[in-house]
C-alpha cells in the first residue's frame, strides 16, 4: 500500500465525566489539569471535564444522555429557554472543539469513558481514519495489561451522535469492567499508561517518525439485543446468561445461551455467529439493550508521516 | 477441665419479611422479592411461617436509584420513626414510617419475627449476613446453618457494634441484611442473583426447621465485628478524593490487612499505607455508595463466639427456658 503524508496534529483533547458517573475519566483529568500539563511536544492539550453537573452528582446525566447530542441534526437545532442541559452543553463543547465536520475542529479527541462490561480496553470510533487506527496499532504493541481492541460503529459522519465526532480524529477509551460510581486503581492506571503511550506516539508524529503500515483487526458493530421483558411493565425477566456474562468478544453461535430467566428459563440465541460486547452495560438496560453483536473486520493501514513544510 | 453446655428455647418465627429494594439500584433484591410477589401464595402452604416480600422503597427503584432524599436504610433508629416530622420531610423517611407500622411497630410485641433484608454491594464481600447483634441466637443460628448449605461462596458474619441499631432490619423482633457482592449497582448478575436467592431459601428452610423443633446443636462460630473505617485522603478545599484504595488491598475483603501494607494509591501513584498498629480484617472495600458517607472501607476483628444449643419453646413451657447442662473432662 502506498505512504500517506497527513497533517501535523497540533491541537490535542482529552475529555472525561461525559457520563458524571464514569469515573475514571474524571480523576484523570482532574490529575493532568492539576499538574498543568498543557504541551504533548509542540502540541497543544486541552482537558475537559464535559458534563460538569452530572459529575456533581456522580450520575450519568442531568436530563439527557450528553453523549447522543451531538449528530448533525441535534447540534444545528436552535436552542430555546427549555432546552435539556445536555443539548444546551453538546452545542458549547460544539463551539469550543468543533465545529463537527469544519477545518477548525481539533485534531484529535480522547473521550474517557467505563463500562461495567468486562470489556478491557478498548478503542471505539466511527471512521476508517489511519491517525486513529495507527495510533490503536501503537498501544497494541506496547500496552502491558491485555489486549486492546479496536470497535467501529459504522454510522455516517452525520448520523455520529457521540462527542468525538466533532473532531478531525476522534476516539473512545472505553475500559471495564468498572462499577458506575467507583474508581478502581488498577483501570485508572491502565487508562493512564494507555494516554501516556498515545502522547508518546502524538510526539513522535509531529516530530517526523514514519510509522509502518500492517493489519488491525476491529469489531465491526452489527446490531443489538434487549432483554427479554414483562410485556405489561416493561420490566426485565430475565438476566444475562451466566456463560454469556463477563464474555465479551467470544464468538457466540445460534444455540448458545444468552439470558436465563428468573423462574429459571434458559433463552438461546438465534442469529449469526457474532461477536458480543458491551455484555450487561448498566447505562443500556434503558437503552433496551442487553448485548450488542460485531463482525470482525481486518483493515490494513498505510505507512504514514507527518506532512513536511 | 469444666465446660458449660447451654440450650434456649425461643418463641416459634411465624412471621417473616424478605425486603429489597431498600436501596433502589441493588437489583438482586428487587428482582428477587418481584419473582416473590409473581409467585407468592400468602402463607407458605405445610408451614406455618408466613413469608411477606415487601419491596422497600419503590419509588427509587423506579428510578434506579439508591434513594431519592436520604439513606432509607438510615432512617429506622427511634428517633427517626417516632420523633417529629418536618412540614416536607425527605420522603424516606416517610417511607420508614409507612414500612415500620405493618412490619413492626419497631421495638413492640406486634413486630414481625424476622426480617430479612437483601443488599448489594460493589465490593468483593461474597455473601455476608449483617447485624447488631453478636448474641442474637436465631440469627447466629441461621447464619451457621446458611453456612454449611453454601460451600461454593464465602458466607460471613459482620457484627454491627453500634449505640442504635438505624436499618430495616431492626424493625423485627429478629433481623439481618444478606449483602451479596461484588455486583455493579443497576446491574444484575445471574450469579449473584441465584447466590442470594439460594441464601434466602436456605435461611427460609432454617425458620422451618426451627419451627417444627429441631435442635440445632450449640458450638463456636467465627464472626466479624466492625471497630472502625478509613475514609480515602481528601482534598481540604474540594473534598474530592486524592486516591483509589490500592490495586493490593482491591478485592481483599476479609483477607488480614498488616500494618504498613498498602492501602491507597494516589491518583499521582503514590502508595499510602495503613497506619494502625492492629492487623484488622478490611470489608466493604470500594462500595460505591460508601464515598458520600466518607468511607473507602471498613476494619473488623474476628471473634469465636459460642453459641449455645437452640430450639423452639414449645407451648406449656415458659418462654426463654435455659436449661444448663455442666460436664466435667478428665484431665490430661
Amino acid at each position: 500500500m502506498e505512504h500517506f503524508s497527513l497533517p501535523a496534529l497540533s491541537r490535542i483533547v482529552i475529555s472525561g465525566g461525559m457520563h458524571g458517573n464514569e469515573m475514571t475519566g474524571v480523576y484523570v483529568v482532574r490529575e493532568i489539569s492539576k499538574k498543568k500539563v498543557d504541551k504533548i511536544g509542540s502540541a497543544s492539550l486541552t482537558t475537559v471535564l464535559s458534563n460538569p453537573e452530572a459529575v456533581k452528582v456522580c450520575q450519568r446525566y442531568i436530563n439527557k444522555d450528553l453523549n447522543r447530542c451531538f449528530t448533525n441534526a441535534l447540534l444545528s437545532a436552535p436552542l430555546t429557554a427549555s432546552s435539556p442541559y445536555e443539548t444546551k452543553r453538546a452545542h458549547e463543547l460544539n463551539a469550543l472543539f468543533g465545529p463537527k465536520g469544519s477545518p477548525q475542529a481539533v485534531d484529535i479527541l480522547c473521550d474517557l469513558h467505563n463500562t461495567t462490561a468486562n470489556m478491557g480496553m478498548c478503542f471505539i470510533f466511527y471512521r476508517l481514519d489511519w491517525i486513529t487506527l495507527h495510533i490503536i496499532k501503537y498501544i497494541q504493541s506496547k500496552a502491558s495489561f491485555g489486549p486492546v481492541r479496536a470497535i467501529q460503529l459504522d454510522t455516517p459522519l452525520p448520523e455520529a451522535y457521540s462527542f468525538e465526532s466533532v473532531a478531525k480524529h476522534g476516539f473512545t477509551l472505553e475500559v471495564g469492567p468498572q462499577p458506575t460510581g467507583v474508581i478502581r486503581a488498577d483501570i485508572y492506571n491502565m487508562v493512564m499508561e494507555t494516554l501516556n503511550h498515545i502522547m508518546d506516539w502524538l510526539e513522535k508524529f509531529n516530530s517526523g517518525c514514519t510509522f509502518e503500515g500492517g493489519e488491525v483487526e476491529a469489531f465491526c458493530k452489527t446490531n443489538a439485543l434487549d432483554y427479554p421483558r414483562d410485556p405489561t411493565t416493561n420490566d426485565i425477566i430475565a438476566a444475562v446468561h451466566p456463560q454469556l456474562q463477563d464474555n465479551d468478544f467470544k464468538l457466540l453461535r445460534p444455540g448458545d445461551p444468552i439470558f436465563q430467566s428468573f423462574n429459571g428459563e434458559t433463552v438461546k440465541y438465534e442469529g449469526e455467529e457474532a461477536y458480543p460486547f458491551f455484555v450487561n452495560e448498566c447505562a443500556y438496560y434503558e437503552k433496551k439493550i442487553a448485548f450488542q453483536l460485531a463482525r470482525k473486520i481486518s483493515i490494513s493501514l498505510p505507512s504514514i508521516s507527518v506532512t513536511k513544510d | 477441665m469444666r465446660y458449660n453446655q447451654m440450650e434456649v428455647r425461643l418463641p416459634s418465627l411465624s412471621r417473616v419479611a424478605v425486603c429489597g429494594g431498600t436501596h433502589g439500584n441493588e437489583l438482586s433484591g428487587v428482582y428477587l422479592v418481584r419473582e416473590l410477589m409473581r409467585t407468592a401464595t400468602g402463607a407458605e402452604a405445610g408451614g406455618d411461617v408466613s413469608v411477606r416480600a415487601v419491596l422497600a422503597n419503590p419509588r427509587a427503584t423506579q428510578l434506579g436509584r439508591r434513594y431519592l432524599d436520604t439513606d432509607l436504610n438510615r432512617c429506622f433508629t427511634h428517633a427517626a420513626l417516632n420523633g417529629p416530622l418536618s412540614d416536607a420531610p425527605p420522603y424516606e423517611m416517610t417511607r420508614a414510617r409507612e414500612l415500620d407500622s405493618p412490619l413492626g411497630p419497631k421495638g413492640s410485641p406486634r413486630a414481625v419475627d424476622l426480617v430479612c433484608d437483601l443488599h448489594n454491594s460493589t465490593s468483593n464481600m461474597g455473601l455476608c449476613v449483617i447485624a447488631f447483634s453478636d448474641c442474637d441466637w436465631i440469627c447466629l443460628h441461621a447464619f451457621r446453618y446458611l453456612q454449611r448449605q453454601m460451600p461454593d461462596i464465602p458466607v460471613r458474619y459482620i457484627h454491627l457494634d453500634v449505640k442504635e441499631s438505624f436499618s430495616l432490619d431492626s424493625v423485627g423482633k429478629h433481623g439481618f441484611a444478606l449483602e451479596i457482592g461484588p455486583q455493579p449497582h443497576g446491574v444484575v448478575r445471574f450469579d449473584i442473583y441465584t447466590a442470594m436467592k439460594d441464601g434466602l431459601q436456605h435461611t427460609l428452610d432454617w425458620v422451618r426447621l426451627f419451627n417444627s423443633g429441631a435442635v440445632f446443636e450449640g458450638g463456636p462460630v467465627d464472626l466479624f465485628t466492625a471497630v472502625g473505617h478509613v475514609d480515602y485522603p481528601r482534598e481540604a478545599d474540594t473534598q474530592n478524593i486524592m486516591a483509589a484504595i490500592h490495586p493490593k488491598l482491591q478485592d481483599q475483603d476479609f483477607c488480614l490487612l498488616h500494618p504498613e501494607e498498602p492501602m491507597f494509591q494516589t491518583f499521582s501513584g503514590q502508595t499510602l499505607r495503613y497506619n494502625g498498629s492492629e492487623p484488622l480484617y478490611p470489608f466493604f472495600i470500594n462500595e460505591c455508595a460508601y464515598y458520600e458517607k466518607g468511607v473507602a472501607l471498613y476494619l473488623a476483628r474476628k471473634r469465636s463466639v459460642t453459641l449455645p444449643t437452640l430450639r423452639v419453646h414449645k407451648k406449656g413451657h415458659p418462654a426463654n427456658f435455659v436449661s444448663v447442662q455442666e460436664e466435667e473432662e478428665e484431665e490430661e
